[in-house]
Protein backbone atom coordinates (compact mmCIF):
# COMPACT_ATOMS: atom_id res chain seq x y z
CA UNK A 1 0.00 0.00 0.00
CA UNK A 2 1.23 3.45 -0.76
CA UNK A 3 0.00 6.67 0.71
CA UNK A 4 0.33 8.54 3.95
CA UNK A 5 0.61 6.68 7.23
CA UNK A 6 -2.34 7.78 9.33
CA UNK A 7 -2.05 5.48 12.33
CA UNK A 8 1.26 4.36 13.67
CA UNK A 9 1.56 2.06 16.63
CA UNK A 10 4.97 1.30 18.09
CA UNK A 11 5.56 -1.36 20.73
CA UNK A 12 2.25 -0.60 22.41
CA UNK A 13 1.80 -2.64 25.60
CA UNK A 14 -0.94 -2.76 28.17
CA UNK A 15 -0.98 -4.73 31.39
CA UNK A 16 -4.01 -5.24 33.57
CA UNK A 17 -2.35 -6.00 36.86
CA UNK A 18 -0.19 -9.01 35.98
CA UNK A 19 -2.12 -9.99 32.88
CA UNK A 20 -0.87 -8.76 29.55
CA UNK A 21 -3.71 -7.48 27.37
CA UNK A 22 -1.69 -6.06 24.50
CA UNK A 23 1.89 -7.21 24.00
CA UNK A 24 4.33 -4.99 22.09
CA UNK A 25 2.00 -4.23 19.24
CA UNK A 26 3.50 -2.44 16.24
CA UNK A 27 1.40 -1.54 13.23
CA UNK A 28 1.09 1.05 10.48
CA UNK A 29 -2.11 1.92 8.72
CA UNK A 30 -2.27 4.07 5.61
CA UNK A 31 -4.84 6.66 4.76
CA UNK A 32 -8.08 5.47 3.21
CA UNK A 33 -7.60 1.79 3.87
CA UNK A 34 -10.02 -0.64 5.47
CA UNK A 35 -8.12 -2.58 8.06
CA UNK A 36 -9.68 -5.63 9.64
CA UNK A 37 -8.49 -6.46 13.09
CA UNK A 38 -9.12 -10.12 13.86
CA UNK A 39 -8.84 -12.23 16.91
CA UNK A 40 -10.80 -14.30 19.38
CA UNK A 41 -12.66 -12.69 22.27
CA UNK A 42 -10.30 -11.26 24.82
CA UNK A 43 -7.37 -10.99 22.40
CA UNK A 44 -6.91 -7.30 23.20
CA UNK A 45 -8.64 -5.75 20.21
CA UNK A 46 -10.89 -3.44 22.20
CA UNK A 47 -8.05 -2.52 24.53
CA UNK A 48 -5.98 -1.47 21.53
CA UNK A 49 -8.81 0.69 20.22
CA UNK A 50 -9.27 2.29 23.63
CA UNK A 51 -5.58 3.11 23.83
CA UNK A 52 -5.64 4.61 20.34
CA UNK A 53 -8.47 6.88 21.49
CA UNK A 54 -6.74 7.92 24.67
CA UNK A 55 -9.46 6.33 26.80
CA UNK A 56 -7.01 3.90 28.30
CA UNK A 57 -3.40 4.55 29.13
CA UNK A 58 -0.76 2.22 27.67
CA UNK A 59 1.70 0.66 30.08
CA UNK A 60 4.44 1.34 27.58
CA UNK A 61 4.85 2.11 23.90
CA UNK A 62 3.58 4.89 21.70
CA UNK A 63 0.93 5.53 19.14
CA UNK A 64 0.11 8.32 16.74
CA UNK A 65 -3.29 8.86 15.22
CA UNK A 66 -3.43 11.55 12.51
CA UNK A 67 -0.18 12.84 13.93
CA UNK A 68 -1.45 13.19 17.51
CA UNK A 69 -0.42 11.19 20.52
CA UNK A 70 -3.63 9.87 22.12
CA UNK A 71 -2.09 9.74 25.58
CA UNK A 72 -1.03 13.38 25.49
CA UNK A 73 -3.65 14.95 23.23
CA UNK A 74 -6.75 12.81 23.63
CA UNK A 75 -9.02 15.69 22.70
CA UNK A 76 -7.29 16.30 19.37
CA UNK A 77 -7.49 12.61 18.55
CA UNK A 78 -11.14 12.41 19.52
CA UNK A 79 -11.90 15.36 17.28
CA UNK A 80 -10.74 13.54 14.14
CA UNK A 81 -11.62 9.97 15.10
CA UNK A 82 -15.08 8.52 15.21
CA UNK A 83 -15.51 5.56 17.55
CA UNK A 84 -18.34 3.07 17.48
CA UNK A 85 -18.11 0.93 20.62
CA UNK A 86 -19.32 -2.62 20.71
CA UNK A 87 -23.01 -2.57 21.73
CA UNK A 88 -23.29 1.17 21.40
CA UNK A 89 -25.92 2.87 23.56
CA UNK A 90 -28.21 5.79 22.83
CA UNK A 91 -30.56 7.97 24.80
CA UNK A 92 -33.65 5.87 24.25
CA UNK A 93 -36.14 8.61 25.00
CA UNK A 94 -34.87 10.78 22.17
CA UNK A 95 -35.28 10.22 18.44
CA UNK A 96 -32.43 9.62 16.02
CA UNK A 97 -32.00 13.25 15.03
CA UNK A 98 -31.97 14.41 18.66
CA UNK A 99 -29.28 11.89 19.53
CA UNK A 100 -27.21 13.09 16.59
CA UNK A 101 -27.77 16.70 17.55
CA UNK A 102 -26.47 16.04 21.04
CA UNK A 103 -23.32 14.41 19.64
CA UNK A 104 -22.84 17.32 17.22
CA UNK A 105 -23.05 19.76 20.08
CA UNK A 106 -20.48 17.79 22.03
CA UNK A 107 -18.26 18.15 18.98
CA UNK A 108 -18.80 21.88 18.96
CA UNK A 109 -20.76 21.97 15.73
CA UNK A 110 -23.30 24.83 15.79
CA UNK A 111 -26.94 23.79 15.49
CA UNK A 112 -27.58 25.47 12.14
CA UNK A 113 -24.68 23.60 10.54
CA UNK A 114 -25.45 20.29 12.18
CA UNK A 115 -29.08 20.26 11.02
CA UNK A 116 -28.00 19.89 7.38
CA UNK A 117 -25.34 17.36 8.27
CA UNK A 118 -27.75 15.27 10.33
CA UNK A 119 -30.22 15.03 7.44
CA UNK A 120 -27.38 13.98 5.20
CA UNK A 121 -26.01 11.22 7.42
CA UNK A 122 -29.47 9.89 8.24
CA UNK A 123 -29.95 9.48 4.50
CA UNK A 124 -26.62 7.69 4.17
CA UNK A 125 -27.50 5.14 6.85
CA UNK A 126 -31.08 4.88 5.59
CA UNK A 127 -32.82 6.06 8.76
CA UNK A 128 -34.51 9.16 7.35
CA UNK A 129 -37.90 7.46 7.07
CA UNK A 130 -38.96 7.72 10.69
CA UNK A 131 -37.68 10.97 12.13
CA UNK A 132 -40.06 10.95 15.13
CA UNK A 133 -39.46 7.41 16.28
CA UNK A 134 -37.72 7.09 19.62
CA UNK A 135 -34.44 5.22 19.54
CA UNK A 136 -35.74 2.91 22.27
CA UNK A 137 -38.01 1.34 19.66
CA UNK A 138 -35.21 0.77 17.14
CA UNK A 139 -34.16 -2.69 16.04
CA UNK A 140 -30.59 -3.78 16.54
CA UNK A 141 -29.71 -3.17 12.91
CA UNK A 142 -31.17 0.33 13.07
CA UNK A 143 -29.25 1.10 16.25
CA UNK A 144 -26.02 -0.05 14.69
CA UNK A 145 -26.64 2.14 11.65
CA UNK A 146 -27.47 5.05 13.91
CA UNK A 147 -24.10 4.39 15.54
CA UNK A 148 -22.43 4.81 12.15
CA UNK A 149 -24.42 8.01 11.61
CA UNK A 150 -23.19 9.29 14.96
CA UNK A 151 -19.62 8.59 13.92
CA UNK A 152 -20.11 10.32 10.57
CA UNK A 153 -21.75 13.44 11.87
CA UNK A 154 -18.43 14.75 13.14
CA UNK A 155 -16.78 14.24 9.73
CA UNK A 156 -13.91 12.09 10.97
CA UNK A 157 -10.70 11.20 9.15
CA UNK A 158 -10.52 7.82 10.82
CA UNK A 159 -13.23 5.59 12.24
CA UNK A 160 -12.77 2.82 14.78
CA UNK A 161 -15.53 0.25 14.68
CA UNK A 162 -15.62 -2.36 17.40
CA UNK A 163 -17.48 -5.48 16.23
CA UNK A 164 -19.83 -3.47 14.00
CA UNK A 165 -21.77 -6.47 12.71
CA UNK A 166 -22.10 -8.42 15.92
CA UNK A 167 -25.60 -9.71 16.47
CA UNK A 168 -27.04 -8.48 13.19
CA UNK A 169 -29.15 -10.62 10.91
CA UNK A 170 -27.70 -11.46 7.47
CA UNK A 171 -29.47 -8.60 5.77
CA UNK A 172 -28.52 -6.15 8.47
CA UNK A 173 -24.91 -7.18 8.42
CA UNK A 174 -24.57 -7.01 4.65
CA UNK A 175 -26.12 -3.54 4.78
CA UNK A 176 -23.58 -2.66 7.44
CA UNK A 177 -20.66 -4.01 5.42
CA UNK A 178 -21.85 -2.07 2.41
CA UNK A 179 -21.90 1.04 4.54
CA UNK A 180 -18.41 0.46 5.89
CA UNK A 181 -17.05 -0.05 2.40
CA UNK A 182 -18.69 3.12 1.18
CA UNK A 183 -16.95 5.12 3.92
CA UNK A 184 -13.59 4.21 2.52
CA UNK A 185 -14.65 4.40 -1.12
CA UNK A 186 -16.77 7.55 -1.18
CA UNK A 187 -15.51 9.56 1.74
CA UNK A 188 -11.88 8.45 1.83
CA UNK A 189 -12.19 7.67 5.53
CA UNK A 190 -9.72 5.24 7.03
CA UNK A 191 -11.59 2.37 8.66
CA UNK A 192 -10.05 0.35 11.45
CA UNK A 193 -12.47 -2.30 12.57
CA UNK A 194 -12.31 -5.30 14.82
CA UNK A 195 -14.30 -8.43 14.29
CA UNK A 196 -14.22 -12.14 14.68
CA UNK A 197 -16.58 -12.84 11.80
CA UNK A 198 -13.99 -13.88 9.28
CA UNK A 199 -16.00 -14.08 6.08
CA UNK A 200 -17.15 -10.51 6.59
CA UNK A 201 -13.66 -9.27 7.22
CA UNK A 202 -12.52 -11.00 4.08
CA UNK A 203 -15.24 -9.31 2.08
CA UNK A 204 -14.36 -5.74 2.87
CA UNK A 205 -10.80 -5.42 4.20
CA UNK A 206 -7.81 -4.29 2.23
CA UNK A 207 -5.51 -5.67 4.87
CA UNK A 208 -6.00 -7.69 8.02
CA UNK A 209 -4.14 -8.15 11.26
CA UNK A 210 -4.56 -11.24 13.39
CA UNK A 211 -4.24 -10.80 17.09
CA UNK A 212 -3.99 -13.68 19.51
CA UNK A 213 -3.47 -13.32 23.25
CA UNK A 214 -2.34 -9.74 22.97
CA UNK A 215 0.21 -10.11 20.22
CA UNK A 216 -0.16 -9.48 16.54
CA UNK A 217 0.78 -12.76 14.87
CA UNK A 218 0.20 -11.76 11.29
CA UNK A 219 -0.50 -8.67 9.27
CA UNK A 220 -0.89 -8.12 5.56
CA UNK A 221 -3.12 -8.58 2.56
CA UNK A 222 -5.27 -11.67 2.74
CA UNK A 223 -3.81 -13.32 -0.38
CA UNK A 224 -0.28 -12.68 0.84
CA UNK A 225 -1.08 -14.34 4.12
CA UNK A 226 -2.64 -17.23 2.28
CA UNK A 227 0.44 -17.69 0.16
CA UNK A 228 2.67 -17.56 3.16
CA UNK A 229 0.67 -19.77 5.43
CA UNK A 230 -1.12 -22.21 3.20
CA UNK A 231 1.24 -22.13 0.26
CA UNK A 232 -1.57 -21.58 -2.17
CA UNK A 233 -1.71 -18.75 -4.62
CA UNK A 234 -4.42 -18.96 -7.18
CA UNK A 235 -6.54 -21.58 -5.54
CA UNK A 236 -9.57 -20.93 -3.46
CA UNK A 237 -8.94 -20.24 0.16
CA UNK A 238 -10.84 -18.61 2.94
CA UNK A 239 -9.63 -16.33 5.63
CA UNK A 240 -10.93 -18.85 8.08
CA UNK A 241 -8.37 -21.42 7.02
CA UNK A 242 -5.54 -18.95 7.42
CA UNK A 243 -6.87 -17.80 10.72
CA UNK A 244 -7.24 -21.30 12.12
CA UNK A 245 -3.71 -22.07 11.07
CA UNK A 246 -2.42 -19.10 13.02
CA UNK A 247 -4.72 -19.80 15.87
CA UNK A 248 -3.48 -23.36 16.30
CA UNK A 249 0.11 -22.21 16.23
CA UNK A 250 -0.57 -19.31 18.59
CA UNK B 1 -18.66 23.81 25.55
CA UNK B 2 -18.96 20.16 26.46
CA UNK B 3 -19.91 21.15 29.99
CA UNK B 4 -22.75 23.39 28.84
CA UNK B 5 -24.05 20.84 26.36
CA UNK B 6 -24.19 18.13 28.99
CA UNK B 7 -25.63 20.48 31.58
CA UNK B 8 -28.34 21.56 29.14
CA UNK B 9 -29.30 18.01 28.32
CA UNK B 10 -29.34 16.98 31.97
CA UNK B 11 -31.57 19.92 32.85
CA UNK B 12 -33.99 18.95 30.11
CA UNK B 13 -33.93 15.37 31.40
CA UNK B 14 -34.58 16.46 34.98
CA UNK B 15 -37.48 18.69 34.17
CA UNK B 16 -39.17 16.16 31.94
CA UNK B 17 -38.68 13.19 34.24
CA UNK B 18 -41.66 11.78 36.10
CA UNK B 19 -39.88 11.28 39.38
CA UNK B 20 -38.86 14.92 39.51
CA UNK B 21 -42.42 16.03 38.84
CA UNK B 22 -43.73 13.71 41.55
CA UNK B 23 -41.22 14.80 44.12
CA UNK B 24 -41.61 18.46 43.34
CA UNK B 25 -45.39 18.24 43.58
CA UNK B 26 -45.14 16.48 46.92
CA UNK B 27 -42.74 18.98 48.41
CA UNK B 28 -44.65 21.89 46.99
CA UNK B 29 -47.90 20.62 48.45
CA UNK B 30 -46.45 20.05 51.89
CA UNK B 31 -44.75 23.44 51.86
CA UNK B 32 -47.91 25.21 50.84
CA UNK B 33 -50.00 23.43 53.41
CA UNK B 34 -47.49 24.22 56.14
CA UNK B 35 -47.23 27.83 55.11
CA UNK B 36 -50.99 28.11 55.01
CA UNK B 37 -51.39 26.62 58.48
CA UNK B 38 -48.68 28.80 59.91
CA UNK B 39 -50.04 31.84 58.13
CA UNK B 40 -53.59 31.45 59.38
CA UNK B 41 -52.56 30.71 62.95
CA UNK B 42 -50.25 33.72 62.91
CA UNK B 43 -53.00 35.92 61.58
CA UNK B 44 -55.21 34.94 64.48
CA UNK B 45 -52.47 35.41 67.04
CA UNK B 46 -51.42 38.75 65.68
CA UNK B 47 -54.90 40.23 65.92
CA UNK B 48 -55.06 43.14 68.34
CA UNK B 49 -51.42 42.75 69.30
CA UNK B 50 -48.60 45.11 68.50
CA UNK B 51 -46.78 43.47 65.64
CA UNK B 52 -43.39 42.10 66.59
CA UNK B 53 -40.49 42.71 64.25
CA UNK B 54 -39.60 40.15 61.62
CA UNK B 55 -43.06 38.66 61.46
CA UNK B 56 -42.50 37.63 57.90
CA UNK B 57 -39.67 35.24 58.69
CA UNK B 58 -41.89 33.46 61.18
CA UNK B 59 -43.73 32.03 58.20
CA UNK B 60 -40.70 29.85 57.66
CA UNK B 61 -39.61 29.15 61.21
CA UNK B 62 -42.70 28.75 63.34
CA UNK B 63 -44.01 25.26 63.44
CA UNK B 64 -47.76 25.73 63.16
CA UNK B 65 -49.59 22.52 63.97
CA UNK B 66 -47.04 20.05 62.63
CA UNK B 67 -43.62 21.29 61.66
CA UNK B 68 -41.97 24.36 60.30
CA UNK B 69 -40.95 24.71 56.73
CA UNK B 70 -37.26 24.65 57.52
CA UNK B 71 -37.48 21.44 59.46
CA UNK B 72 -39.39 19.96 56.57
CA UNK B 73 -36.64 20.92 54.11
CA UNK B 74 -34.04 19.66 56.58
CA UNK B 75 -35.73 16.26 56.62
CA UNK B 76 -36.77 15.85 53.02
CA UNK B 77 -34.35 18.09 51.15
CA UNK B 78 -31.81 15.25 51.07
CA UNK B 79 -34.32 13.12 49.20
CA UNK B 80 -34.42 15.70 46.40
CA UNK B 81 -30.64 15.56 46.13
CA UNK B 82 -30.61 11.78 46.13
CA UNK B 83 -33.36 11.48 43.55
CA UNK B 84 -31.58 13.89 41.24
CA UNK B 85 -28.21 12.20 41.47
CA UNK B 86 -28.35 8.53 42.33
CA UNK B 87 -28.24 7.32 38.73
CA UNK B 88 -26.23 10.16 37.21
CA UNK B 89 -23.30 8.04 36.08
CA UNK B 90 -24.66 4.52 36.48
CA UNK B 91 -27.55 5.22 34.12
CA UNK B 92 -25.11 6.25 31.40
CA UNK B 93 -23.09 3.18 32.13
CA UNK B 94 -25.97 0.75 31.94
CA UNK B 95 -27.32 2.40 28.79
CA UNK B 96 -23.79 2.11 27.36
CA UNK B 97 -23.75 5.77 26.49
CA UNK B 98 -20.87 6.58 28.83
CA UNK B 99 -18.15 5.19 26.57
CA UNK B 100 -19.64 7.06 23.67
CA UNK B 101 -19.83 10.25 25.67
CA UNK B 102 -16.19 10.18 26.67
CA UNK B 103 -15.03 9.28 23.18
CA UNK B 104 -16.28 12.68 22.04
CA UNK B 105 -13.82 15.58 22.09
CA UNK B 106 -14.75 16.84 25.55
CA UNK B 107 -12.83 16.69 28.78
CA UNK B 108 -13.90 13.81 30.88
CA UNK B 109 -14.70 16.03 33.85
CA UNK B 110 -17.25 17.88 31.71
CA UNK B 111 -19.51 14.85 32.16
CA UNK B 112 -19.52 14.84 35.94
CA UNK B 113 -19.34 18.63 36.30
CA UNK B 114 -22.21 19.05 33.87
CA UNK B 115 -24.31 16.62 35.81
CA UNK B 116 -23.56 18.20 39.15
CA UNK B 117 -24.18 21.67 37.79
CA UNK B 118 -27.50 20.65 36.25
CA UNK B 119 -28.54 19.07 39.55
CA UNK B 120 -27.56 22.19 41.49
CA UNK B 121 -29.47 24.42 39.08
CA UNK B 122 -32.54 22.21 39.38
CA UNK B 123 -32.33 22.37 43.16
CA UNK B 124 -31.96 26.15 43.08
CA UNK B 125 -34.96 26.61 40.82
CA UNK B 126 -37.02 24.31 42.97
CA UNK B 127 -36.16 26.01 46.25
CA UNK B 128 -36.55 29.47 44.81
CA UNK B 129 -39.99 28.53 43.54
CA UNK B 130 -41.01 27.20 46.94
CA UNK B 131 -39.73 30.22 48.85
CA UNK B 132 -41.36 32.66 46.45
CA UNK B 133 -44.67 30.81 46.56
CA UNK B 134 -44.70 30.76 50.33
CA UNK B 135 -43.76 34.44 50.46
CA UNK B 136 -46.63 35.22 48.14
CA UNK B 137 -49.03 33.18 50.19
CA UNK B 138 -47.72 34.79 53.36
CA UNK B 139 -48.19 38.27 51.97
CA UNK B 140 -51.81 37.52 51.29
CA UNK B 141 -52.45 35.81 54.61
CA UNK B 142 -50.76 38.10 57.10
CA UNK B 143 -50.55 41.22 54.98
CA UNK B 144 -47.07 42.22 56.06
CA UNK B 145 -44.42 43.21 53.59
CA UNK B 146 -40.94 41.82 54.34
CA UNK B 147 -38.29 44.42 55.09
CA UNK B 148 -34.93 44.51 53.34
CA UNK B 149 -33.20 42.62 56.12
CA UNK B 150 -35.81 39.91 56.01
CA UNK B 151 -35.28 39.53 52.30
CA UNK B 152 -31.54 39.29 52.84
CA UNK B 153 -32.02 36.65 55.48
CA UNK B 154 -34.31 34.70 53.18
CA UNK B 155 -31.75 34.91 50.38
CA UNK B 156 -29.06 33.61 52.69
CA UNK B 157 -31.36 30.84 53.81
CA UNK B 158 -31.88 29.94 50.17
CA UNK B 159 -28.14 29.74 49.52
CA UNK B 160 -27.54 27.53 52.55
CA UNK B 161 -30.39 25.25 51.55
CA UNK B 162 -28.97 24.93 48.04
CA UNK B 163 -25.63 23.88 49.48
CA UNK B 164 -27.30 21.47 51.87
CA UNK B 165 -29.26 19.70 49.15
CA UNK B 166 -26.25 19.84 46.82
CA UNK B 167 -24.30 17.97 49.46
CA UNK B 168 -26.76 15.13 49.13
CA UNK B 169 -26.60 15.42 45.38
CA UNK B 170 -22.83 15.03 45.69
CA UNK B 171 -23.21 11.96 47.91
CA UNK B 172 -25.59 10.29 45.50
CA UNK B 173 -23.38 11.11 42.49
CA UNK B 174 -20.48 9.60 44.40
CA UNK B 175 -22.43 6.39 44.83
CA UNK B 176 -23.51 6.41 41.21
CA UNK B 177 -19.83 6.55 40.24
CA UNK B 178 -18.77 3.80 42.59
CA UNK B 179 -21.60 1.33 42.15
CA UNK B 180 -22.54 -0.20 38.84
CA UNK B 181 -26.14 -0.86 39.70
CA UNK B 182 -28.57 2.01 40.08
CA UNK B 183 -30.50 0.21 42.81
CA UNK B 184 -27.38 -0.26 44.93
CA UNK B 185 -26.44 3.37 44.60
CA UNK B 186 -29.94 4.54 45.50
CA UNK B 187 -30.02 2.25 48.54
CA UNK B 188 -26.57 3.33 49.67
CA UNK B 189 -27.54 6.99 49.39
CA UNK B 190 -30.75 6.43 51.35
CA UNK B 191 -28.88 4.45 53.98
CA UNK B 192 -26.49 7.38 54.36
CA UNK B 193 -29.40 9.77 54.65
CA UNK B 194 -31.03 7.71 57.40
CA UNK B 195 -27.75 7.26 59.22
CA UNK B 196 -26.74 10.90 59.22
CA UNK B 197 -30.15 12.47 59.60
CA UNK B 198 -31.80 10.18 62.11
CA UNK B 199 -29.28 7.86 63.71
CA UNK B 200 -26.48 10.34 64.48
CA UNK B 201 -28.62 12.80 66.48
CA UNK B 202 -30.18 9.88 68.38
CA UNK B 203 -26.90 8.21 69.14
CA UNK B 204 -25.16 11.46 70.11
CA UNK B 205 -26.69 11.58 73.60
CA UNK B 206 -25.81 8.02 74.73
CA UNK B 207 -22.36 8.36 73.19
CA UNK B 208 -21.79 11.58 75.08
CA UNK B 209 -22.88 9.77 78.25
CA UNK B 210 -20.24 7.18 77.58
CA UNK B 211 -17.46 9.62 76.72
CA UNK B 212 -17.99 12.15 79.48
CA UNK B 213 -20.33 10.64 82.06
CA UNK B 214 -22.31 12.79 84.48
CA UNK B 215 -24.03 11.73 87.64
CA UNK B 216 -26.01 13.75 90.13
CA UNK B 217 -23.45 13.76 92.95
CA UNK B 218 -20.45 14.89 90.99
CA UNK B 219 -22.37 17.50 89.07
CA UNK B 220 -23.39 19.23 92.26
CA UNK B 221 -19.76 19.77 93.17
CA UNK B 222 -18.46 20.30 89.66
CA UNK B 223 -20.92 21.87 87.17
CA UNK B 224 -18.11 21.97 84.63
CA UNK B 225 -18.79 18.29 83.99
CA UNK B 226 -22.27 19.08 82.77
CA UNK B 227 -20.90 21.61 80.32
CA UNK B 228 -18.36 19.11 79.12
CA UNK B 229 -21.03 16.50 78.60
CA UNK B 230 -23.18 18.93 76.68
CA UNK B 231 -20.27 19.95 74.48
CA UNK B 232 -19.44 16.36 73.64
CA UNK B 233 -23.04 15.69 72.72
CA UNK B 234 -23.08 18.76 70.55
CA UNK B 235 -19.90 17.93 68.69
CA UNK B 236 -21.19 14.43 68.03
CA UNK B 237 -24.54 15.63 66.79
CA UNK B 238 -22.83 18.05 64.42
CA UNK B 239 -21.66 15.04 62.44
CA UNK B 240 -25.13 15.08 61.01
CA UNK B 241 -25.46 17.53 58.11
CA UNK B 242 -29.08 17.88 59.09
CA UNK B 243 -28.15 19.28 62.50
CA UNK B 244 -25.65 21.61 60.86
CA UNK B 245 -28.28 22.79 58.48
CA UNK B 246 -31.17 23.22 60.86
CA UNK B 247 -29.09 25.00 63.49
CA UNK B 248 -27.59 27.21 60.83
CA UNK B 249 -30.82 28.16 59.16
CA UNK B 250 -32.92 28.69 62.28
CA UNK B 251 -30.37 31.14 63.54
CA UNK B 252 -30.27 32.92 60.20
CA UNK B 253 -34.04 33.12 59.93
CA UNK B 254 -34.72 33.93 63.56
CA UNK B 255 -32.95 37.13 64.62
CA UNK B 256 -33.95 36.53 68.24
CA UNK B 257 -31.81 33.44 68.53
CA UNK B 258 -28.49 34.42 69.95
CA UNK B 259 -26.81 31.07 70.26
CA UNK B 260 -27.05 27.59 68.85
CA UNK B 261 -26.58 26.09 72.32
CA UNK B 262 -29.60 24.38 73.75
CA UNK B 263 -28.17 24.30 77.27
CA UNK B 264 -27.75 27.65 78.92
CA UNK B 265 -26.27 27.91 82.35
CA UNK B 266 -27.07 31.25 83.89
CA UNK B 267 -28.16 32.76 87.09
CA UNK B 268 -31.57 34.31 87.75
CA UNK B 269 -30.30 37.88 87.36
CA UNK B 270 -28.73 37.08 84.04
CA UNK B 271 -31.94 35.52 82.87
CA UNK B 272 -33.87 38.58 83.92
CA UNK B 273 -31.62 40.97 82.08
CA UNK B 274 -31.71 38.83 78.97
CA UNK B 275 -35.47 38.74 78.89
CA UNK B 276 -35.67 42.43 79.50
CA UNK B 277 -33.43 43.32 76.62
CA UNK B 278 -34.86 40.85 74.17
CA UNK B 279 -34.02 42.52 70.91
CA UNK B 280 -33.21 41.06 67.52
CA UNK B 281 -29.65 40.61 66.39
CA UNK B 282 -28.42 42.32 63.25
CA UNK B 283 -27.87 39.99 60.33
CA UNK B 284 -24.09 40.18 60.56
CA UNK B 285 -24.22 38.92 64.15
CA UNK B 286 -26.56 36.07 63.23
CA UNK B 287 -24.14 35.04 60.53
CA UNK B 288 -21.29 35.30 62.97
CA UNK B 289 -22.97 32.81 65.33
CA UNK B 290 -23.48 30.15 62.70
CA UNK B 291 -20.42 30.89 60.59
CA UNK B 292 -18.73 27.59 61.52
CA UNK B 293 -21.91 25.73 60.61
CA UNK B 294 -22.12 27.36 57.24
CA UNK B 295 -18.46 26.81 56.45
CA UNK B 296 -18.64 23.14 57.43
CA UNK B 297 -21.73 22.66 55.33
CA UNK B 298 -20.03 24.16 52.29
CA UNK B 299 -16.86 22.21 53.04
CA UNK B 300 -18.53 18.81 53.18
CA UNK B 301 -20.37 19.59 49.96
CA UNK B 302 -17.12 20.45 48.20
CA UNK B 303 -15.24 17.48 49.66
CA UNK B 304 -17.99 15.11 48.69
CA UNK B 305 -18.05 16.36 45.12
CA UNK B 306 -14.27 16.30 44.95
CA UNK B 307 -14.19 12.64 45.95
CA UNK B 308 -16.69 11.67 43.26
CA UNK B 309 -14.78 13.80 40.76
CA UNK B 310 -11.53 12.00 41.47
CA UNK B 311 -13.20 8.59 41.51
CA UNK B 312 -14.77 9.28 38.15
CA UNK B 313 -11.59 10.63 36.57
CA UNK B 314 -9.59 7.59 37.59
CA UNK B 315 -12.13 5.04 36.56
CA UNK B 316 -11.37 2.87 33.57
CA UNK B 317 -14.29 3.03 31.22
CA UNK B 318 -14.87 0.17 28.84
CA UNK B 319 -17.76 -0.44 26.57
CA UNK B 320 -18.24 -3.98 27.75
Amino acid sequence: MDGKIIIEIRELTKFYEEQVAVDHLSLKITEGEVFGFLGPNGAGKTTTLLMLLGLSEPTSGKAWVCGFDPTRDPLKVKRVVGYLPENVGFYDDMNAAENLKFVSRLNGIPDDQSAVKIDEVLKIVDLQAEPRKKVGAFSRGMRQRLGIAEVLVKEPQVVFLDEPTLGLDPEGSSQMLELIQSLSRDKKITVFFSSHLLDQVQKISHRVGIMIKGSLVAVGRIDDLAKEKLGIGQERYTLEEIYMKYFKEG
Amino acid sequence: MGLLTICRKELADHFSSTRFTLLFTLILMVSLVTAYMVGTSMRDELKEVAKPTFVFLMLFTSSGKLFSLISFIAFFGPLIGIVLGFDAISRERSARTLSKLISQPIYRDAVINGKFLAGAITISIMLLAIVLLISGLGLRLIGIVPGPEEILRLALYLVISIFYISFWLGISILFSVSFRSMATSALAAIACWILFSFAVPLVAAPLADAISPVDQQTVASNPQLLVQHEQTRKILSLFSPMTLYSEGTTTILDPLRKTTQSLLLMGPMERLSISRFQSPLPLSQSIYIVFPHLISLIAITVVCFAISYIAFMRQEIRST
